[in-house]
């Protein structure tokens, strides 16, 4: 369980993760004309790398929701530099 | 009973339901209470993505190459994980400059240039062409298999047909029709259209539900499951060959699918209206970052069993496998379920070209055809008050034509292709976007010059890959051209340019054109240079999120602390502005970042610390000349086809007054020190005369006092008393004499009477004048060296006298008190007349050289205490010099005597600059 805060970091991570998890080289590990579960193999892994895969995004941006919402509310109450949060990684 | 009224009949209804949506959808947001303001619907509506490419091309392409209709919905999911920072930027970017479309986006970028939208816009349309043609091969072809029910009856080629009794044609008609009342129904300056993307999410859940059911009817009715299936498949022997991909030709292609798929989601102009344009709440991108990618996985799991269900139900082929979503069902006699799919397929096919037909009417008419009008002044248009019926014209004419066009295309072109390839020929012709928009926003650096030759790179090259070849392919041009190569070279075949063979055609087109685009991008950037909007949109497009610009801010500046401080340093210095920053940060409590944005609270801080420098007045001007206000009235389409000249005049304007400014600032700052200078000089003068007056008269009112008290003082000492008081007396009216003199030859208004005059003479005649201090101080000898050749100098005599009279006697006065002697030498020297007074007494301090010219400012008489003169001799001899285009100068070493020279110029000179010091003295 990454810290709170880490939401941009965990999302360029995962971005990474599923260029390396559904292209080649990688997809040839699974490129076997075997059936697992009665699907063939490449199949089954790449909905299910897909399927994770999405389920990790909805995670991260889930406590994005939080940590965002906090900075929003940061800037408000100050009355100005809602980009500051956001320079950070964006620049 | 699937007669073709009945089908007719409930596709109408459908789209009439799709109507009543989108109609509620605008009334609704009229009232304020928006039907699309949740994540949901935006996810939704980003699932236009899925035409009936998905629909029905997905298991065309997947029975006949297996998984790689993949990639075009992986790519996707995997720009969606950085959706919270690319589109999420794309979206910021477009609200504050109000972009309306991708050709507005990158012209924008690029400095708001007309030439590049307009390249967008062609690129746009010419690619997307083939995409609509697939849409509209899709709906006629999925309406005449499904007329034949329960036959299976692929539909003959139309080119036999005439148009008028082709069904593509009609639906290009409806559709058009239908585009035109979704999207044309009125002007919105956002160009959103909300009641649209309602129409448009309900179609994604009407083409999800469509497909699943399907998908669920084969893999659970027709056969036990997906193992089931796969099993069966594996069992026929050679469709497992379906199960894996293979050679280095399938995973460049992957490789490149998953490229093309992972731009296109973004800078499709659909895909970009949907994203964007009609995004409400840049918030919504959260829930969409996983919701869409998870409509994409659903839509696309059955799409694998459908494909192996029709090869196994059509093993001798004769039956289109774009087609099995449909004829699955229809050999399994279930009409609803096959209506049902002709629905979903229609409503995938609709949302495209609806969407995508708005999206190409904006760009036609915002960026090709109003700036075309706009420029012929015969038409006035500038001056026109109601545009908006204009406008309305040009999109709907542009819709039809289109749509008309896509038509064109499937009848000439698109019948011989799949589904799928001809949708990637869009993609790939969308893609030559990527390297502009991406490096657009990430890199401040990319130029006009640099975008317009990658587009224009890459478009080529994509015509000469992919189009022209498709026009080989229907014969339009000889099959040698795609075989052979054009003129038999086979190093320019198209589908194996310079030897790169083996690969798929649109893996290869990926390739070149990516290599040519990012290519020409990057390197004429390299060499170009930006102007002055440019740079300033290039910095507004990368630093967005830098920048605070939501909307309701009272304080809507683009100006950084950067810049702000930028500005203070180069009127303050660094060292003052780093200390005012810190004063700063110290009473508000909280840290400055140079790229942070400037509020209110800085900004009216620096125009006050400003002000003080350079006045209020100045300070607000050269504060919001660093803020650059936001532009407003996007409505007023002429100016800002002006703005961008405009523009770049304000800036150097800016600039030159900025710079004057400068100089203004400083020569005033010079002018104050002196100034002040001045000031305290007349008050030192004030204060020394006094004091130097008072003295004098001090001494004769006490020696008065004691002559008046005391009438039996001794007549001795009585002569003694009136003698110091005449001595005083004499030397209050000499001090009063020379300040009078020097005040007036200070001012000019002295009496000059200049002469040409023999040197030698003259310096004889002066030392005549001395002889008297001479008789006083008998101890002193003077010897005089003045050379006999000296040609005249143009002086007053007089003066000429007083100045050596006064050199003489401050040498007398200094004089070493035994064995004293004074030397004065004179001689010609490079066109003047130098005179040297030199004596063996005491000497100057190095300090005070300077300072004895100046009035009342004495040597510090060490042995004394007590001034001698009044102050005023040497000044009044520089003055006098001065006049006379001369100077004066002292050298001497504490202990060994003082040399006080002058110089003044000879005749033949002298007229020149006498003249010159009279200017000066003036």
């Amino acid at each position: 369980m990454p810290p709170p805060g880490r939401s941009r970091e965990l999302l360029v991570a995962l971005f990474v993760l599923g260029i390396v998890l559904l292209t080649p080289p990688l997809l040839i590990v699974f490129n076997k004309a075997t059936r697992v579960f009665g699907i063939p193999t490449l199949y089954l892994y790449l909905f299910a790398t897909w399927l994770v895969l999405i389920a990790l995004v909805a995670f991260a941006v889930g406590r994005q929701d939080t940590a965002e919402d906090l900075v929003d509310a940061r800037a408000e109450a100050r009355g100005g530099e809602p980009a500051q949060a956001e320079g950070r990684t964006d620049a | 009973m699937l007669s073709g009224p009945v089908v007719i009949a409930v596709a109408l209804l459908y789209l009439c339901l799709l109507f009543a949506i989108a109609y509620y959808g605008d009334k609704r947001a009229d009232q304020g209470r928006s039907l699309i303001a949740y994540p949901f619907v935006y996810a939704l509506s980003i699932a236009v993505y899925c035409t009936s490419w998905t629909f029905y091309g997905s298991v065309g392409r997947a029975a006949s190459t297996g998984v790689d209709f993949l990639p075009i919905y992986l790519g996707p999911t995997l720009t969606f994980i950085l959706a919270w920072f690319v589109i999420r930027k794309i979206i910021r970017i477009s609200k504050a400059n109000r972009t309306t479309s991708i050709a507005d986006f990158v012209a924008s970028r690029y400095g708001k240039s007309l030439q590049l939208g307009a390249l967008v816009t062609v690129i746009a349309v010419v690619g997307i062409l083939p995409y609509i043609s697939l849409q509209l091969k899709a709906i006629s072809t999925s309406f005449s298999v499904l007329l034949h029910y329960p036959e299976i009856v692929m539909p003959p080629a139309p080119t036999s047909a005439l148009f008028l009794q082709d069904t593509a044609f009609y639906v290009a008609v409806i559709m058009a029709v239908f585009a035109i009342l979704f999207g044309t129904r009125h002007i919105d300056a956002s160009e959103r259209h909300e009641g649209m993307v309602a129409a448009i999410a309900f179609e994604s859940v009407v083409k999800l539900v469509a497909f699943i059911a399907v998908g669920l009817f084969v893999t659970y009715g027709l056969y036990g499951g997906f193992g089931d299936i796969f099993a069966r498949a594996e069992a026929s022997g050679t469709l497992s060959r379906l199960f894996t991909i293979n050679g280095v030709a399938a995973h460049t292609n992957w490789i490149a699918l998953t490229v093309l798929a992972m731009g296109a989601i973004v800078v499709l102009p659909r895909q970009f209206q949907v994203l964007v344009v009609e995004n409400v709440d840049e918030r919504h991108l959260k829930k969409a970052m996983w919701l869409f990618p998870l409509y994409l996985l659903l839509i696309n799991v059955f799409v694998l069993p459908i494909a192996f269900a029709g090869l196994l139900m059509f093993p001798q082929g004769g039956v289109d496998a774009d087609t099995f979503v449909l004829a699955v069902p229809m050999a399994e006699r279930q009409p609803m379920l096959a209506l049902l799919a002709f629905i979903g397929g229609l409503s995938a096919a609709t949302g495209m070209i609806i969407v995508e037909t708005v999206a190409l009417a904006t760009m036609v008419c915002n960026d090709l055809v109003m700036p075309l009008l706009l420029r012929v002044g015969r038409l006035h248009l500038s001056e026109r008050r109601d545009l908006a019926g204009m406008l309305l014209l040009i999109r709907r004419a542009t819709i039809i034509l289109v749509v008309l066009l896509g038509y064109a295309y499937v009848r000439l072109i698109g019948e011989s292709y799949a589904l799928v390839t001809i949708g990637l020929v869009s993609f790939a012709a969308a893609m030559q976007f990527v390297p502009a928009i991406v490096g657009g926003m990430y890199w401040k650096g990319a130029t006009k010059a640099g975008a317009v030759a990658g587009l224009s790179g890459g478009f080529l090259m994509w015509i000469y890959t992919l189009l022209l070849p498709s026009f080989a392919r229907s014969g339009w041009i000889g099959q040698g051209f795609v075989e052979d190569g054009p003129f038999a070279l086979a190093l320019l075949k198209p589908y194996a340019l310079f030897g790169l063979e083996g690969l798929d055609p649109i893996a290869h087109a990926t390739i070149w054109t990516m290599l040519a685009n990012v290519g020409l991008f990057v390197g004429v950037s390299l060499i170009s240079a930006q102007s002055i909007i440019e740079r300033s949109q290039a910095v507004q497009f990368v630093d967005i999120f830098k920048r605070s610009t939501e909307a309701g801010r009272v304080w809507r500046a683009r100006a950084t602390i950067g810049d702000l401080r930028q500005l203070l340093v180069r009127f303050m210095g660094e060292g003052w502005t780093n200390a005012a920053f810190a004063r700063f940060e110290r009473e508000s409590d909280r840290r400055l970042h140079d790229p942070g944005p400037a509020d209110s609270d800085i900004v009216s801080y620096c125009e006050r610390q400003l002000a003080g420098a350079i006045g209020a007045a100045s300070a607000r001007i050269m504060v919001a000349s660093v803020l650059r206000e936001e532009m407003h009235d996007v409505d007023e389409v002429v100016q800002i086809l002006d703005e961008a000249s405009q523009l770049v005049v304000y800036s150097r304007q800016l600039e030159q007054q900025s710079r004057e400014l400068e100089a203004a600032t400083s020569e005033l700052r010079a002018a104050n020190e002196s100034l002040k200078e001045l000031d305290k000089m007349k008050d030192d003068f004030v204060a020394t005369v006094s004091h130097e007056v008072r003295t004098p008269l001090t001494s004769i009112r006490s020696f008065s006092e004691i002559l008046r008290d005391n009438p039996e003082l001794d007549p001795e000492q009585r002569q003694e008393f009136v003698g110091i008081i005449v001595q005083e007396s004499e030397r209050l009216s000499r001090l009063i004499n020379d300040i009078l003199d020097l005040a007036k030859m200070e001012a000019g208004r002295s009496e000059w009477s200049m002469a040409d005059v023999a040197p030698k003479a003259a310096i004889e005649q002066a030392l005549a004048a001395s002889a008297g201090l001479f008789a006083k101080a008998p101890h002193i000898t003077l010897e005089t060296r003045i050379a006999d050749d000296i040609p005249a100098i143009r002086v007053d005599a007089d003066r000429l006298t007083q100045v050596i009279v006064n050199l003489v006697s401050n040498a007398v006065k200094f004089c070493a008190k035994d064995n004293g002697w004074i030397r004065l030498e004179a001689w010609q020297e490079a066109g003047f007349l130098r005179v040297d007074v030199k004596d063996n007494g005491c000497g100057i301090a190095e300090k005070d050289q300077e300072r004895i010219f100046e009035r009342f400012q004495q040597a510090a008489d060490i042995l004394t205490g007590k001034p001698q003169g009044t102050g005023l001799g040497l000044p009044i001899c520089r003055q006098i010099l001065h006049r006379f285009g001369g100077a004066i100068w002292v050298r001497s070493e504490p202990g060994n005597g003082a040399t006080f020279s002058f110089r003044v110029p000879l005749a033949h000179t002298a007229a020149d600059a006498g003249a010159v010091a009279s200017e000066a003295a003036q």
